[in-house]
């Protein structure tokens, strides 16, 4: 098991290595970051002292390096924009994504897993119908869409629940099903089959011909083999609610992450971009380094080999 | 005293192309301590049969029955619960014939072996522990305390059988339905097992009912057999009358199919001929494994020195128990492995100079699993004529002769041609493995357990197929088998595996009728006889 981890672990640092290359070389190779800061009208001299002024006229392999060494301490530059640390910035508003993706996360689990598994219980019922209108539909409706219609439906004609902002739990209740409805239809379609397939199994027979049904076979024996395939969905789910809360937050001007990401592109603040692109990447490498240890310790055949 | 009674039972299934009725108006009894046998082959309802006595039938499927019931106990007229509550574990205990995939992969054996005795409230948790460790015992799995905290894929497959085994008998079921119990498990651990269920049925007066495709195991441990076949009952009676005087004609048939074990062999070591096709020279072959992390090499010794050589033209049979290294020799002799020490030559070229395409068309594998070993999303054309696409050999028209021509030896029809694995059945998938061998026309096949997955009666036929492919072709054949009752049927000699090492070589005859090893003579001993009843058995012990 311990090698398992450390072994994933390794794997996961080499990816966020490569991610704040990429991340990195996107900014400064596919546009030249001093014309972006500059503006498009600047004269040429304008951008020339821009260049000089951000250290941007020396090598690129310099440049990422001090960067990336920045980066190990913690330090990841200052702000064109705000002209403070971008490491604080992003501690700052930090919060209300994790909150809201968190949210988002438990409103997904929520209506997914238990519509998923009464869905394979009664395969080919109305349940199960209604269930798959439900994912179709939340697949097809996009983010904003739904999130104007919530606003109409629940906080203008009836307003039980704010418009915008962030101060109160209340302020996320929409927000967070909105963000959450749209993870619905892949965990929900995934607990569906998972669990079919496991009801098939020989050892679901063999367990019935014990003399379990109904609730205590589910819990018994199939929820831990259902839930397998549907972990590792959810990481790469919750790593999506961080990226997706872009939308979301500009929608209910949600001060988070999001809309910090969207301020520092318009700004063409270069190291908040980066380092927004770095912290999405490490979260969804968390994530998916937390699903394979998860996994390990729900299946004893990844465990021992 | 009568402890299961059914009458006039029939099993619909609603399949999309409209019902099909599995079984037809089939009436059993059962008394205390009494063991039924049903036979049949696959398809003819007799599985069916069992699963609508343990309501485990598919959802598809409805199920009516004139009588049903159990220790006096009418069975249809209880409700879900209460017959979740009364009947599956504590009376009607079942184990299932797929011992890879019947134990939940994620739960120790302890916990899948204690849990319902528990639920139940009938031990408490160290009582049960105590009992299951009592029973994992007599199903003779070694350190069994030690295996109550393994999982099921740290298991073999007979080591899984035989934990289901135990696990049923946790709840001292009055009737035990086995479905094919023991043919995942070599024929010593079979007679151990089939041993264990008669001292049960003795001891608790338990009620057994064995199903199998094999009459022989089956006649030798039940009192009455029944015979299925399509759906229905066609034959019921005492071992001895449907052994000896069967009426239906198809137990005629499938008796005249089941390969005997008495007499002289079918072939006494006619082949003459003495040059070497492929020999193996001090084979030796280790894998080696590591427990945890830091922890010490174990090393496995799954050959050690085998010498080994098969002659033109004829069938030599290689048997031995899972894990004696049997199919570790039959990879290294198709190329497929290398040995850590020794040499494998064909046609007294040493294997490794071969290219892969040139020793493919010397000697080609016939797998076990006729159900896995196709490629279910091509056509058979397709299927058999890979090895010569693989080999760039011919063209489109030749490569269709040579198929059309194969495809007539193993007498597939040639409508066949493009259909799909799938469309066959498994008599007819393994003639399809067969024909994608010979279609390189290659001078030797290496078939690993060719019909253990086959009724008896496809069995039958494939042997004979094998068999007139050797005389037509002058084929020679590594047969690599642990059923002795196929051996005695094709085998020009036989060689004997243990752990590793050949204990024993020579003619079939010689090997069959006087064994000069210990193990042979066990393994020839623990072969299910056919002819042999229950009372021959008792009357031996």
């Amino acid at each position: 098991m311990l090698r398992y981890i450390a072994l994933r672990g390794l794997l996961a640092l080499l990816v966020a290595f490569t991610v704040s290359l990429a991340a990195f070389l996107l900014l400064n190779v596919a546009a030249d970051p001093a014309q972006a800061i500059a503006g498009e009208d600047a004269t040429p001299e304008v951008v020339e002292t821009i260049r000089a002024r951000y250290g941007l006229d020396r090598p690129l392999a310099v440049r990422y390096a001090d960067w990336l060494g920045g980066v190990v301490q913690g330090d990841f530059g200052e702000s064109y924009y705000w002209h403070k640390p971008v490491a604080s910035l992003v501690a700052d508003r930090a919060d209300e994504t994790i909150t809201l993706a968190f949210s988002a996360l438990a409103v997904t689990i929520l209506i997914a897993i238990p519509l998923g598994a009464l869905a394979a219980l009664n395969p080919n019922s109305w349940i199960d119908r209604l269930a798959l209108g439900v994912a179709v539909s939340a697949q097809a409706v996009p983010n904003f869409w739904l999130g104007l219609i919530m606003i109409i439906l629940f906080a203008v004609m009836v307003p039980i629940f704010p418009v915008s902002g962030d101060d109160s739990w209340r302020h996320f209740v929409l927000p967070a099903f909105v963000l959450g409805a749209s993870s619905v239809p892949a965990v929900m379609r995934l607990t569906r089959t998972g669990l079919i397939e496991v009801m098939g199994a020989d050892y679901i027979r063999t367990a019935r011909s014990k003399g379990f049904r109904g609730w205590q076979l589910l819990r018994r024996h199939a929820l831990r083999n259902a839930i397998l395939p549907v972990i590792s969905v959810l990481a790469v789910q919750l790593g999506q609610k961080f990226g997706g809360s872009v939308i979301t937050e500009s929608i209910f001007a949600i001060n988070g992450l999001g809309r910090l990401a969207l301020e520092s592109i318009l700004g063409a603040d270069i190291p908040t971009v980066q380092m927004l692109i770095f912290v999405f990447a490490i979260v969804f490498v968390a994530m998916n380094l937390l699903a394979d240890i998860l996994n390990a310790a729900l299946d004893p055949r990844i465990r021992i080999g | 005293m009568t402890l299961l009674d059914i009458q006039n039972l029939d099993i619909t299934l609603s399949l999309p192309n409209g019902p099909l009725h599995v079984v037809r108006d089939v009436s059993l009894s059962l008394a205390k301590g009494e063991a039924l046998g049903i036979v049949g082959e696959s398809g003819s309802g007799k599985s069916m049969t069992a699963l609508a006595l343990m309501r485990l039938l598919p959802r598809s499927a409805s199920c009516t029955a004139a009588r049903m019931a159990f220790d006096g106990q009418d069975l249809p007229a209880l409700d879900g619960p209460a017959f979740t509550a009364a009947i599956p574990g504590p009376k009607i205990g079942m184990i299932f014939q797929e011992p890879m995939t019947s134990l939940n992969p994620v739960y120790t054996i302890g916990r899948q072996m204690t849990e319902a005795a528990v639920a139940r409230g009938l031990l408490s948790v160290p009582e049960a522990r105590q009992k299951a460790v009592a029973l994992l015992d007599r199903v003779g799995i070694p350190d069994p305390q030690d295996r109550m905290a393994q999982y099921p894929h740290q298991l073999s497959g007979g080591q899984r059988q035989r934990v289901m085994i135990a696990m049923t008998l946790m709840l001292d079921p009055d009737l035990l339905i086995a479905d094919e119990p023991t043919t995942a498990l070599d024929v010593t651990v079979q007679a151990q097992i089939l041993d264990l269920l008669d001292d049960l049925r003795r001891e608790r007066q338990m009620g057994l009912i064995l199903i199998s495709h094999d009459l022989a195991v089956v006649a030798q441990r039940t009192d009455r057999v029944a015979v299925m076949y399509m759906g229905e009952l066609v034959e019921q009676g005492s071992a001895q009358d449907v052994l000896f005087e069967p009426r239906h004609d198809y137990t005629k048939a499938l008796l005249a199919a089941i390969p005997r074990l008495d007499g002289p062999p079918r072939h006494a070591g006619d082949s003459a001929a003495t040059d070497e096709v492929i020999a193996a020279r001090d084979v030796t072959r280790r894998f080696t494994s590591r427990k945890g992390l830091f922890g010490p090499k174990r090393e496995t010794l799954a050959l050690d020195g085998v010498s080994l050589s098969v002659k033109r033209g004829e069938t030599l049979a290689l048997i031995g128990e899972s894990g004696s290294g049997k199919s570790t020799l039959a990879r290294i002799l198709l190329g497929l492995d290398q040995p850590d020490a020794g040499e494998v030559r064909m046609l007294d070229r040493p294997v490794a100079d071969l290219a892969p395409t040139d020793r493919a068309a010397f000697v080609q594998p016939v797998f076990q699993d006729p159900y896995t070993s196709l490629n279910p999303r091509r056509r058979l054309a397709e299927i058999i004529a890979r090895p010569l696409v693989l080999r760039d050999e011919g063209d489109r028209a030749s490569r269709l002769a040579a198929v059309e021509e194969a495809m007539e030896r193993v007498r597939l029809p040639a409508r066949l041609l493009h259909a799909y694995p799938s469309q066959l059945s498994g008599g007819q998938r393994q003639r399809v493995a067969i024909a994608r061998a010979l279609v390189t026309r290659p001078q030797a096949l290496i078939c690993d357990e060719p019909t253990s997955a086959l009724d008896v009666s496809v069995q039958a036929q494939i042997l004979d197929l094998l068999d007139e492919l050797r005389r037509d072709m002058g084929l020679t054949c590594l047969l690599v088998t642990h059923d002795m009752a196929v051996v005695h049927e094709v085998a020009d000699r036989i060689a004997v595996m243990y752990r590793g090492r050949i204990v024993e070589e020579g003619s079939a005859e010689a090997v069959l009728s006087n064994p000069s090893n210990d193990y042979t003579a066990r393994l020839l001993a623990a072969a299910p006889r056919f002819g042999e009843t229950a009372e021959d058995r008792q009357v031996a012990r």
